[in-house]
Protein backbone atom coordinates (compact mmCIF):
# COMPACT_ATOMS: atom_id res chain seq x y z
CA UNK A 1 0.00 0.00 0.00
CA UNK A 2 2.02 3.31 -1.04
CA UNK A 3 0.96 5.16 2.19
CA UNK A 4 3.20 6.47 5.25
CA UNK A 5 2.47 6.33 9.17
CA UNK A 6 4.14 9.84 10.88
CA UNK A 7 3.87 8.54 14.52
CA UNK A 8 4.32 11.03 16.99
CA UNK A 9 4.20 11.03 21.23
CA UNK A 10 2.40 12.34 23.73
CA UNK A 11 1.35 15.77 24.18
CA UNK A 12 1.80 16.99 20.85
CA UNK A 13 0.70 20.34 21.18
CA UNK A 14 -0.59 23.05 18.51
CA UNK A 15 2.34 25.14 18.68
CA UNK A 16 4.24 22.36 17.03
CA UNK A 17 1.77 21.27 14.56
CA UNK A 18 1.71 25.23 13.38
CA UNK A 19 4.10 27.48 15.20
CA UNK A 20 2.43 31.05 15.65
CA UNK A 21 5.16 32.66 13.99
CA UNK A 22 3.01 30.82 10.67
CA UNK A 23 -0.40 32.11 11.63
CA UNK A 24 -0.05 35.14 9.97
CA UNK A 25 -0.89 33.36 6.62
CA UNK A 26 -4.33 31.03 7.47
CA UNK A 27 -4.24 29.89 3.83
CA UNK A 28 -4.37 25.95 4.75
CA UNK A 29 -1.45 25.42 1.98
CA UNK A 30 1.01 28.16 3.53
CA UNK A 31 0.11 26.36 6.98
CA UNK A 32 0.63 22.79 5.52
CA UNK A 33 4.22 23.82 4.20
CA UNK A 34 5.16 24.62 7.88
CA UNK A 35 3.02 21.67 9.34
CA UNK A 36 5.10 20.04 12.24
CA UNK A 37 8.13 21.91 11.65
CA UNK A 38 9.06 22.49 15.12
CA UNK A 39 8.58 18.72 15.74
CA UNK A 40 9.49 16.89 12.38
CA UNK A 41 11.63 19.10 10.40
CA UNK A 42 10.54 16.71 7.15
CA UNK A 43 7.06 15.91 7.89
CA UNK A 44 6.21 18.92 5.25
CA UNK A 45 8.48 17.59 2.49
CA UNK A 46 7.48 14.44 2.65
CA UNK A 47 4.00 13.84 3.77
CA UNK A 48 1.78 12.92 1.00
CA UNK A 49 -2.17 12.37 0.09
CA UNK A 50 -3.28 9.35 1.96
CA UNK A 51 -0.74 9.68 4.89
CA UNK A 52 -1.76 8.92 8.26
CA UNK A 53 -0.53 10.60 11.74
CA UNK A 54 -0.39 8.62 14.56
CA UNK A 55 -0.24 10.39 17.85
CA UNK A 56 -0.28 9.44 21.69
CA UNK A 57 -2.52 10.89 24.88
CA UNK A 58 -3.55 14.67 24.71
CA UNK A 59 -3.00 15.40 20.97
CA UNK A 60 -3.39 18.97 20.10
CA UNK A 61 -3.26 20.33 23.34
CA UNK A 62 -2.74 23.51 23.95
CA UNK A 63 -3.88 26.74 21.99
CA UNK A 64 -7.35 26.43 20.07
CA UNK A 65 -5.80 27.44 17.09
CA UNK A 66 -7.77 25.91 14.40
CA UNK A 67 -4.73 26.38 12.23
CA UNK A 68 -3.48 23.49 13.56
CA UNK A 69 -6.45 20.88 11.85
CA UNK A 70 -6.14 22.77 8.86
CA UNK A 71 -2.42 22.56 8.36
CA UNK A 72 -2.98 18.69 9.00
CA UNK A 73 -5.73 18.32 6.98
CA UNK A 74 -4.00 20.74 3.96
CA UNK A 75 -1.13 18.21 4.12
CA UNK A 76 -2.61 15.63 2.62
CA UNK A 77 -3.05 13.82 5.87
CA UNK A 78 -6.49 11.33 5.77
CA UNK A 79 -6.97 10.99 9.10
CA UNK A 80 -5.63 11.08 12.65
CA UNK A 81 -5.42 8.30 15.07
CA UNK A 82 -4.81 9.07 19.17
CA UNK A 83 -4.88 7.42 22.28
CA UNK A 84 -6.30 10.64 22.79
CA UNK A 85 -7.30 14.16 21.86
CA UNK A 86 -7.13 17.63 23.74
CA UNK A 87 -10.68 18.94 23.66
CA UNK A 88 -10.03 21.97 21.45
CA UNK A 89 -8.29 20.09 18.56
CA UNK A 90 -11.39 17.59 18.84
CA UNK A 91 -13.93 19.93 17.77
CA UNK A 92 -11.78 21.76 15.42
CA UNK A 93 -11.08 18.69 13.80
CA UNK A 94 -14.95 17.68 13.47
CA UNK A 95 -15.48 21.36 12.92
CA UNK A 96 -14.01 21.63 9.62
CA UNK A 97 -14.16 17.82 8.28
CA UNK A 98 -10.45 16.49 9.45
CA UNK A 99 -11.44 12.92 10.02
CA UNK A 100 -9.88 11.73 14.05
CA UNK A 101 -9.86 8.19 15.54
CA UNK A 102 -9.81 7.76 19.40
CA UNK A 103 -8.13 4.62 19.82
CA UNK A 104 -5.24 3.95 22.25
CA UNK A 105 -4.78 0.42 21.42
CA UNK A 106 -4.36 0.91 18.10
CA UNK A 107 -1.53 4.93 18.60
CA UNK A 108 0.50 2.34 20.89
CA UNK A 109 0.90 -0.70 18.16
CA UNK A 110 0.90 0.87 14.61
CA UNK A 111 4.23 1.90 13.73
CA UNK A 112 6.19 3.62 10.84
CA UNK A 113 6.22 1.37 8.16
CA UNK A 114 2.75 -0.38 8.48
CA UNK A 115 0.41 -0.61 5.46
CA UNK A 116 -2.72 0.87 7.45
CA UNK A 117 -6.10 1.48 6.52
CA UNK A 118 -9.42 2.95 8.00
CA UNK A 119 -13.02 2.22 7.50
CA UNK A 120 -14.38 5.59 8.17
CA UNK A 121 -18.05 4.19 8.29
CA UNK A 122 -17.19 1.54 10.64
CA UNK A 123 -14.34 3.13 12.83
CA UNK A 124 -12.28 0.03 12.28
CA UNK A 125 -8.45 0.36 12.18
CA UNK A 126 -6.56 -2.34 10.30
CA UNK A 127 -2.86 -2.78 9.96
CA UNK A 128 -2.08 -5.00 7.44
CA UNK A 129 1.25 -5.67 8.40
CA UNK A 130 0.60 -6.76 11.39
CA UNK A 131 -2.18 -8.52 10.99
CA UNK A 132 -4.35 -6.45 13.18
CA UNK A 133 -7.32 -4.17 13.93
CA UNK A 134 -8.90 -2.60 16.48
CA UNK A 135 -12.49 -0.25 17.14
CA UNK A 136 -12.05 3.45 17.39
CA UNK A 137 -14.44 5.44 19.84
CA UNK A 138 -17.49 5.79 17.88
CA UNK A 139 -18.57 9.17 17.25
CA UNK A 140 -21.94 10.15 18.95
CA UNK A 141 -25.12 10.68 16.61
CA UNK A 142 -25.20 14.45 16.59
CA UNK A 143 -21.19 14.69 15.83
CA UNK A 144 -21.57 11.84 13.51
CA UNK A 145 -24.33 14.11 11.74
CA UNK A 146 -22.19 17.16 11.90
CA UNK A 147 -19.12 15.31 9.81
CA UNK A 148 -21.79 14.07 7.26
CA UNK A 149 -22.94 17.11 6.43
CA UNK A 150 -19.41 18.10 5.72
CA UNK A 151 -18.64 20.42 8.59
CA UNK A 152 -20.15 22.81 11.08
CA UNK A 153 -21.71 25.20 9.50
CA UNK A 154 -22.84 23.32 6.68
CA UNK A 155 -24.66 21.64 9.44
CA UNK A 156 -26.14 24.24 10.49
CA UNK A 157 -26.93 26.09 7.51
CA UNK A 158 -28.83 22.93 6.74
CA UNK A 159 -31.04 22.88 9.89
CA UNK A 160 -31.92 26.55 8.79
CA UNK A 161 -30.56 27.54 12.43
CA UNK A 162 -27.91 29.56 10.78
CA UNK A 163 -28.28 32.66 8.09
CA UNK B 1 -28.24 13.86 40.80
CA UNK B 2 -26.70 17.15 42.14
CA UNK B 3 -24.92 19.02 39.84
CA UNK B 4 -21.94 20.82 39.40
CA UNK B 5 -21.28 24.80 39.06
CA UNK B 6 -20.42 24.02 35.10
CA UNK B 7 -23.29 21.65 34.77
CA UNK B 8 -25.91 23.80 36.61
CA UNK B 9 -24.97 26.71 34.33
CA UNK B 10 -25.13 24.47 30.98
CA UNK B 11 -28.71 23.03 31.91
CA UNK B 12 -29.91 26.61 32.24
CA UNK B 13 -28.55 27.86 29.04
CA UNK B 14 -29.94 24.48 27.35
CA UNK B 15 -33.19 25.26 28.96
CA UNK B 16 -33.20 21.86 31.04
CA UNK B 17 -33.75 20.92 34.26
CA UNK B 18 -31.03 18.95 34.48
CA UNK B 19 -28.02 17.26 32.62
CA UNK B 20 -25.31 14.70 32.88
CA UNK B 21 -21.86 14.64 32.27
CA UNK B 22 -21.49 13.24 29.04
CA UNK B 23 -24.87 14.41 27.64
CA UNK B 24 -24.50 16.71 24.64
CA UNK B 25 -26.29 20.04 24.54
CA UNK B 26 -27.08 22.91 22.82
CA UNK B 27 -26.58 25.95 25.17
CA UNK B 28 -27.23 29.49 24.58
CA UNK B 29 -24.19 31.75 24.38
CA UNK B 30 -23.82 35.22 26.36
CA UNK B 31 -20.53 36.19 24.92
CA UNK B 32 -19.00 35.34 21.78
CA UNK B 33 -15.01 36.61 21.52
CA UNK B 34 -11.67 36.13 18.50
CA UNK B 35 -8.95 37.91 18.37
CA UNK B 36 -6.40 39.22 15.71
CA UNK B 37 -5.28 35.36 15.41
CA UNK B 38 -8.83 33.53 15.42
CA UNK B 39 -11.54 36.07 14.05
CA UNK B 40 -9.90 36.58 10.84
CA UNK B 41 -10.05 32.40 10.17
CA UNK B 42 -13.92 32.38 11.60
CA UNK B 43 -14.85 35.54 9.74
CA UNK B 44 -13.83 33.62 6.09
CA UNK B 45 -16.00 30.96 7.03
CA UNK B 46 -18.31 32.60 8.04
CA UNK B 47 -18.86 34.46 4.40
CA UNK B 48 -17.93 31.29 2.56
CA UNK B 49 -20.38 29.44 3.79
CA UNK B 50 -22.88 32.33 2.81
CA UNK B 51 -23.65 33.71 6.01
CA UNK B 52 -24.83 37.33 6.14
CA UNK B 53 -26.42 37.99 10.10
CA UNK B 54 -24.58 38.06 13.46
CA UNK B 55 -27.11 36.79 16.50
CA UNK B 56 -26.24 39.96 18.57
CA UNK B 57 -24.41 42.80 18.01
CA UNK B 58 -23.55 43.12 21.73
CA UNK B 59 -22.65 39.86 21.88
CA UNK B 60 -19.73 39.06 19.91
CA UNK B 61 -16.20 41.04 21.00
CA UNK B 62 -13.75 41.22 18.77
CA UNK B 63 -10.33 41.82 20.45
CA UNK B 64 -6.27 42.87 18.34
CA UNK B 65 -4.51 42.12 21.27
CA UNK B 66 -2.06 39.23 19.48
CA UNK B 67 0.45 40.21 17.00
CA UNK B 68 -0.97 44.14 18.04
CA UNK B 69 0.59 47.25 16.94
CA UNK B 70 0.98 44.95 13.55
CA UNK B 71 3.97 43.12 13.88
CA UNK B 72 4.07 42.60 10.05
CA UNK B 73 2.14 43.35 6.50
CA UNK B 74 0.46 39.67 6.81
CA UNK B 75 -0.87 40.67 10.69
CA UNK B 76 -2.02 43.77 9.48
CA UNK B 77 -4.19 42.35 6.38
CA UNK B 78 -5.91 40.37 8.97
CA UNK B 79 -6.23 43.32 11.41
CA UNK B 80 -8.03 44.87 8.85
CA UNK B 81 -10.10 41.64 7.70
CA UNK B 82 -11.45 42.13 11.17
CA UNK B 83 -11.71 45.21 11.33
CA UNK B 84 -13.56 45.38 8.22
CA UNK B 85 -15.97 42.97 9.51
CA UNK B 86 -16.73 44.79 13.01
CA UNK B 87 -18.05 47.82 11.26
CA UNK B 88 -20.13 46.26 8.87
CA UNK B 89 -22.04 44.36 11.47
CA UNK B 90 -21.71 46.92 13.96
CA UNK B 91 -20.14 44.97 16.72
CA UNK B 92 -20.53 47.75 20.02
CA UNK B 93 -17.00 45.15 21.60
CA UNK B 94 -14.43 45.73 18.95
CA UNK B 95 -10.91 46.70 20.69
CA UNK B 96 -8.43 48.25 17.95
CA UNK B 97 -5.00 49.87 18.58
CA UNK B 98 -4.93 52.23 21.67
CA UNK B 99 -8.18 50.56 23.39
CA UNK B 100 -7.19 46.78 23.12
CA UNK B 101 -5.92 44.79 26.00
CA UNK B 102 -4.90 41.57 26.21
CA UNK B 103 -8.19 39.75 25.76
CA UNK B 104 -8.66 37.67 29.32
CA UNK B 105 -7.87 40.67 31.13
CA UNK B 106 -10.01 43.39 28.95
CA UNK B 107 -13.11 41.66 29.02
CA UNK B 108 -13.77 40.84 32.85
CA UNK B 109 -12.33 44.73 33.07
CA UNK B 110 -14.88 45.95 30.74
CA UNK B 111 -17.72 43.86 32.64
CA UNK B 112 -18.35 41.71 29.66
CA UNK B 113 -17.96 38.71 31.53
CA UNK B 114 -20.07 37.86 34.51
CA UNK B 115 -21.38 34.84 37.02
CA UNK B 116 -23.77 32.09 35.42
CA UNK B 117 -22.98 33.20 31.76
CA UNK B 118 -21.90 31.27 29.18
CA UNK B 119 -18.86 33.37 27.23
CA UNK B 120 -17.42 30.94 24.46
CA UNK B 121 -14.04 32.16 23.09
CA UNK B 122 -11.44 31.40 19.86
CA UNK B 123 -8.49 31.75 22.37
CA UNK B 124 -8.04 28.59 24.77
CA UNK B 125 -7.38 30.69 27.79
CA UNK B 126 -11.01 31.96 27.95
CA UNK B 127 -11.63 29.65 30.59
CA UNK B 128 -10.58 32.76 32.43
CA UNK B 129 -13.61 34.09 33.16
CA UNK B 130 -14.56 30.82 35.23
CA UNK B 131 -12.76 33.09 38.17
CA UNK B 132 -16.07 34.94 38.26
CA UNK B 133 -18.08 32.16 38.49
CA UNK B 134 -19.01 32.53 34.76
CA UNK B 135 -19.11 28.98 32.01
CA UNK B 136 -16.32 29.92 30.01
CA UNK B 137 -14.47 27.70 27.52
CA UNK B 138 -12.01 27.72 24.31
CA UNK B 139 -13.49 27.46 20.69
CA UNK B 140 -12.09 26.91 17.31
CA UNK B 141 -12.69 29.51 14.30
CA UNK B 142 -15.41 27.61 12.86
CA UNK B 143 -17.31 27.48 16.44
CA UNK B 144 -17.04 31.01 16.54
CA UNK B 145 -18.62 31.68 13.20
CA UNK B 146 -21.20 29.24 14.02
CA UNK B 147 -22.12 30.83 17.43
CA UNK B 148 -21.89 34.24 15.84
CA UNK B 149 -24.64 33.32 13.17
CA UNK B 150 -26.55 31.09 16.13
CA UNK B 151 -26.07 32.58 19.75
CA UNK B 152 -25.49 28.79 20.46
CA UNK B 153 -22.91 26.06 20.18
CA UNK B 154 -23.18 22.05 20.97
CA UNK B 155 -21.30 20.98 24.53
CA UNK B 156 -20.64 17.80 26.00
CA UNK B 157 -21.29 18.36 29.92
CA UNK B 158 -18.16 17.71 31.08
CA UNK B 159 -17.65 15.74 34.92
CA UNK B 160 -15.94 17.42 37.57
CA UNK B 161 -12.45 17.45 39.51
CA UNK B 162 -13.32 19.12 43.08
CA UNK B 163 -10.25 20.90 43.82
CA UNK B 164 -10.57 21.99 47.68
CA UNK B 165 -8.26 24.51 48.77
CA UNK B 166 -7.71 25.24 52.30
CA UNK B 167 -5.17 27.22 54.86
CA UNK B 168 -3.59 30.79 54.46
CA UNK B 169 -0.92 31.59 51.31
CA UNK B 170 2.86 32.20 52.13
CA UNK B 171 4.59 35.45 50.92
CA UNK B 172 5.58 35.40 47.43
CA UNK B 173 2.81 32.53 46.66
CA UNK B 174 -0.23 33.45 44.45
CA UNK B 175 -2.59 32.17 41.97
CA UNK B 176 0.45 31.24 39.55
CA UNK B 177 1.44 28.77 42.03
CA UNK B 178 -1.38 27.18 42.92
CA UNK B 179 -2.13 26.66 39.62
CA UNK B 180 1.33 25.27 38.29
CA UNK B 181 1.04 22.90 41.55
CA UNK B 182 -2.16 21.63 40.84
CA UNK B 183 -0.70 20.70 37.25
CA UNK B 184 2.15 19.11 38.37
CA UNK B 185 -0.28 17.00 40.34
CA UNK B 186 -3.01 16.11 37.72
CA UNK B 187 -1.19 16.18 34.34
CA UNK B 188 -1.40 18.50 31.22
CA UNK B 189 -4.36 15.87 31.04
CA UNK B 190 -5.25 15.42 34.35
CA UNK B 191 -8.51 17.26 33.59
CA UNK B 192 -9.33 16.06 29.54
CA UNK B 193 -12.89 16.71 29.03
CA UNK B 194 -13.42 17.71 32.60
CA UNK B 195 -14.39 20.99 34.63
CA UNK B 196 -12.41 22.20 37.46
CA UNK B 197 -14.66 23.12 40.12
CA UNK B 198 -12.27 25.04 42.98
CA UNK B 199 -14.13 25.12 46.18
CA UNK B 200 -13.22 25.14 49.88
CA UNK B 201 -11.95 27.91 52.64
CA UNK B 202 -9.58 29.03 50.59
CA UNK B 203 -11.17 30.32 48.13
CA UNK B 204 -11.76 33.14 50.08
CA UNK B 205 -7.71 34.11 50.46
CA UNK B 206 -7.27 34.52 46.81
CA UNK B 207 -7.73 37.33 45.54
CA UNK B 208 -9.49 38.52 42.33
CA UNK B 209 -6.73 39.00 40.51
CA UNK B 210 -5.16 35.26 41.64
CA UNK B 211 -8.67 33.90 40.75
CA UNK B 212 -8.16 35.20 36.78
CA UNK B 213 -4.30 33.27 37.04
CA UNK B 214 -5.75 29.84 38.37
CA UNK B 215 -9.07 29.89 36.05
CA UNK B 216 -6.43 31.05 32.87
CA UNK B 217 -4.25 28.00 33.23
CA UNK B 218 -6.77 25.32 33.40
CA UNK B 219 -6.82 24.64 30.05
CA UNK B 220 -3.15 23.42 30.82
CA UNK B 221 -4.52 20.66 32.80
CA UNK B 222 -6.62 19.78 29.57
CA UNK B 223 -9.66 20.84 31.42
CA UNK B 224 -12.77 22.51 29.80
CA UNK B 225 -13.23 24.93 32.48
CA UNK B 226 -12.09 26.09 35.76
CA UNK B 227 -14.53 27.76 37.91
CA UNK B 228 -15.16 29.43 41.47
CA UNK B 229 -17.82 29.92 43.81
CA UNK B 230 -19.27 33.42 43.43
CA UNK B 231 -18.29 35.55 46.95
CA UNK B 232 -17.97 38.82 48.59
CA UNK B 233 -14.61 39.17 46.20
CA UNK B 234 -16.61 38.74 43.44
CA UNK B 235 -19.56 40.63 43.64
CA UNK B 236 -17.05 43.71 44.87
CA UNK B 237 -15.07 43.26 41.33
CA UNK B 238 -18.34 43.44 39.82
CA UNK B 239 -19.79 46.39 41.59
CA UNK B 240 -19.77 49.33 38.81
CA UNK B 241 -18.76 46.56 36.06
CA UNK B 242 -21.28 45.22 35.31
CA UNK B 243 -24.48 46.97 34.57
CA UNK B 244 -27.20 44.01 33.36
CA UNK B 245 -28.29 41.73 35.87
CA UNK B 246 -26.42 38.37 36.19
CA UNK B 247 -27.35 34.88 38.68
CA UNK B 248 -24.56 33.23 39.63
CA UNK B 249 -25.01 29.86 40.70
CA UNK B 250 -23.85 27.46 43.41
CA UNK B 251 -22.99 23.52 43.04
CA UNK B 252 -25.28 21.45 45.00
CA UNK B 253 -24.42 19.55 47.87
CA UNK B 254 -24.75 16.10 46.17
CA UNK B 255 -22.78 17.30 43.12
CA UNK B 256 -20.90 14.25 41.92
CA UNK B 257 -17.05 14.75 41.35
CA UNK B 258 -14.79 11.98 39.44
CA UNK B 259 -12.24 13.23 42.21
CA UNK B 260 -11.12 15.30 45.23
CA UNK B 261 -7.67 17.00 44.62
CA UNK B 262 -6.63 18.91 48.18
CA UNK B 263 -4.16 21.90 48.46
CA UNK B 264 -3.32 23.44 51.72
CA UNK B 265 -1.84 26.67 50.34
CA UNK B 266 0.48 26.72 53.53
CA UNK B 267 2.19 24.21 52.43
CA UNK B 268 2.81 25.92 49.00
CA UNK B 269 6.40 27.18 47.78
CA UNK B 270 6.94 29.15 44.78
CA UNK B 271 6.82 26.94 41.92
CA UNK B 272 7.90 26.85 38.45
CA UNK B 273 7.64 24.97 35.56
CA UNK B 274 10.87 23.69 33.69
CA UNK B 275 10.45 23.48 29.86
CA UNK B 276 8.70 21.65 27.87
CA UNK B 277 5.33 20.78 29.81
CA UNK B 278 3.81 23.14 32.36
CA UNK B 279 3.63 20.02 34.32
CA UNK B 280 7.35 20.04 34.85
CA UNK B 281 6.95 21.60 38.12
CA UNK B 282 9.54 22.33 40.60
CA UNK B 283 9.53 24.65 43.40
CA UNK B 284 11.46 27.47 43.14
CA UNK B 285 14.62 26.17 45.83
CA UNK B 286 15.43 23.43 43.43
CA UNK B 287 16.32 25.16 40.10
CA UNK B 288 18.03 28.09 42.09
CA UNK B 289 21.11 29.37 40.02
CA UNK B 290 20.10 28.75 36.53
CA UNK B 291 20.92 31.52 34.56
CA UNK B 292 18.24 33.25 32.54
CA UNK B 293 19.02 36.09 29.83
CA UNK B 294 15.14 37.35 29.27
CA UNK B 295 12.39 37.59 31.52
CA UNK B 296 8.50 38.40 30.74
CA UNK B 297 6.41 39.81 32.95
CA UNK B 298 2.67 39.96 31.52
CA UNK B 299 0.43 37.91 29.38
CA UNK B 300 -3.73 37.25 29.99
CA UNK B 301 -1.93 34.81 32.51
CA UNK B 302 -0.55 37.21 35.07
CA UNK B 303 -0.69 41.00 33.40
CA UNK B 304 -2.75 42.66 35.78
CA UNK B 305 -2.21 45.00 38.54
CA UNK B 306 -1.59 42.48 41.48
CA UNK B 307 1.23 40.93 39.30
CA UNK B 308 3.00 43.97 38.09
CA UNK B 309 3.02 45.33 42.13
CA UNK B 310 5.12 41.96 42.92
CA UNK B 311 7.50 42.41 40.17
CA UNK B 312 7.88 46.20 41.21
CA UNK B 313 7.99 45.32 44.74
CA UNK B 314 11.13 43.04 43.83
CA UNK B 315 12.94 45.44 41.45
CA UNK B 316 11.95 48.46 43.83
CA UNK B 317 15.72 50.06 44.60
CA UNK B 318 17.38 47.05 42.30
CA UNK B 319 18.44 46.73 38.59
CA UNK B 320 18.11 44.19 35.54
CA UNK B 321 20.93 42.08 35.65
CA UNK B 322 23.50 42.65 33.31
CA UNK B 323 22.77 40.15 30.35
CA UNK B 324 19.16 39.76 31.05
CA UNK B 325 15.91 41.34 28.75
CA UNK B 326 13.46 42.39 31.10
CA UNK B 327 10.34 43.01 29.23
CA UNK B 328 6.92 44.15 30.81
CA UNK B 329 3.91 44.01 29.62
CA UNK B 330 0.48 45.46 31.50
CA UNK B 331 -2.61 43.21 30.00
CA UNK B 332 -5.23 46.92 29.58
CA UNK B 333 -4.52 50.11 29.12
CA UNK B 334 -6.45 50.99 32.25
CA UNK B 335 -3.97 48.29 34.40
CA UNK B 336 -0.96 50.35 32.25
CA UNK B 337 -2.62 53.63 34.02
CA UNK B 338 -3.16 52.06 37.02
CA UNK B 339 0.45 50.70 37.46
CA UNK B 340 1.58 54.27 36.30
CA UNK B 341 -0.53 56.00 39.48
CA UNK B 342 0.91 53.10 41.69
CA UNK B 343 4.94 54.18 40.44
CA UNK B 344 4.94 50.55 39.33
CA UNK B 345 5.97 51.97 35.77
CA UNK B 346 8.84 54.12 36.76
CA UNK B 347 10.34 51.53 38.69
CA UNK B 348 10.30 49.35 36.04
CA UNK B 349 12.06 51.30 33.71
CA UNK B 350 14.34 53.07 36.38
CA UNK B 351 15.41 49.27 36.84
CA UNK B 352 16.01 48.62 32.91
CA UNK B 353 13.35 46.75 31.75
CA UNK B 354 11.25 47.71 28.64
CA UNK B 355 7.62 48.26 29.31
CA UNK B 356 5.11 47.92 26.33
CA UNK B 357 1.65 48.71 25.08
CA UNK B 358 -0.56 45.82 25.60
CA UNK B 359 0.22 43.05 23.62
CA UNK B 360 0.35 39.17 23.60
CA UNK B 361 3.15 39.16 21.72
CA UNK B 362 6.36 37.33 23.09
CA UNK B 363 3.82 34.93 24.64
CA UNK B 364 3.43 33.03 21.76
CA UNK B 365 6.63 34.02 19.98
CA UNK B 366 4.74 36.04 17.98
CA UNK B 367 6.53 39.78 18.60
CA UNK B 368 7.97 41.93 21.01
CA UNK B 369 10.34 39.41 22.85
CA UNK B 370 11.66 36.30 20.66
CA UNK B 371 14.42 34.16 21.74
CA UNK B 372 17.45 33.49 20.34
CA UNK B 373 18.87 30.18 20.11
CA UNK B 374 20.06 28.74 23.28
CA UNK B 375 18.49 31.11 25.48
CA UNK B 376 16.09 30.35 28.56
CA UNK B 377 13.75 33.02 29.22
CA UNK B 378 11.84 32.88 32.40
CA UNK B 379 8.46 34.32 32.18
CA UNK B 380 4.90 34.84 34.06
CA UNK B 381 3.04 33.33 30.58
CA UNK B 382 1.30 29.97 30.40
CA UNK B 383 3.01 27.54 28.14
CA UNK B 384 6.42 26.73 28.06
CA UNK B 385 6.33 24.27 24.77
CA UNK B 386 9.19 23.27 22.35
CA UNK B 387 9.36 26.89 19.92
CA UNK B 388 6.83 28.87 22.02
CA UNK B 389 8.58 31.56 21.88
CA UNK B 390 11.81 31.06 19.50
CA UNK B 391 13.86 28.48 18.03
CA UNK B 392 13.37 24.91 19.17
CA UNK B 393 16.27 24.88 21.62
CA UNK B 394 14.79 28.17 23.50
CA UNK B 395 13.83 27.41 26.68
CA UNK B 396 10.63 29.19 28.79
CA UNK B 397 10.31 28.61 32.64
CA UNK B 398 7.07 29.74 33.99
CA UNK B 399 6.80 31.76 37.02
CA UNK B 400 5.19 33.80 39.15
CA UNK B 401 5.82 37.78 39.23
CA UNK B 402 8.15 37.83 41.76
CA UNK B 403 10.01 34.97 40.90
CA UNK B 404 10.73 36.42 37.80
CA UNK B 405 11.76 39.98 39.08
CA UNK B 406 13.81 38.49 41.01
CA UNK B 407 15.37 36.24 38.49
CA UNK B 408 15.64 39.49 36.11
CA UNK B 409 17.74 41.08 38.80
CA UNK B 410 19.79 38.31 39.53
CA UNK B 411 20.55 36.67 36.13
CA UNK B 412 19.55 33.96 37.49
CA UNK B 413 16.55 31.76 39.43
CA UNK B 414 16.46 33.12 42.74
CA UNK B 415 13.88 32.08 45.42
CA UNK B 416 12.54 35.83 46.16
CA UNK B 417 12.41 35.52 49.43
CA UNK B 418 16.26 35.05 49.57
CA UNK B 419 16.82 38.70 47.83
CA UNK B 420 18.96 41.05 50.48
Amino acid sequence: MNMKIYKYGDNVDTDVIIPARHLNDPDPKALASHCMEDIDADFAKTVEEGDIVVGGANFGCGSSREHAPLAIKASGVKCVIAKSFARIFYRNSINIGLPILECPEAAEAIVPGDAVSVDFATGVITDDTQGKSWQAAPFPEFIEGIIKSGGLLNSLKARGVAK
Amino acid sequence: MGMTMTQKILAKHAGLSEVKPGQLVEAKVDLVLGNDITAPVAITEFEKAGLTQIFDRDKIAIVLDHSTPCKDIKSAQLCAQAREFAKKHSITNFFDVGKVGIEHALLPEQGLTAPGEVIVGADSHTCTYGALGAFSTGIGSTDMAAAMATGSLWFKVPSAIKVTLKGKLPRYVGGKDIILHLIGLIGVDGALYQSLEFAGEGVAELSMDDRFTISNMAIEAGAKNGIFPVDYQTWTYLEGRVQRPWEGVEADADAEYTREVVIDLSELRPTVSLPHLPSNTRTVDQVAGTPVQQVVIGSCTNGRLKDLAEAAAILEGRTVHDGVRCIVIPATQQIYMDAMREGYIETFITAGCAVSTPTCGPCLGGHMGVLSNGERCVSTTNRNFVGRMGPTDSEIILANPAVAAAAAVSGEIVDPASLS
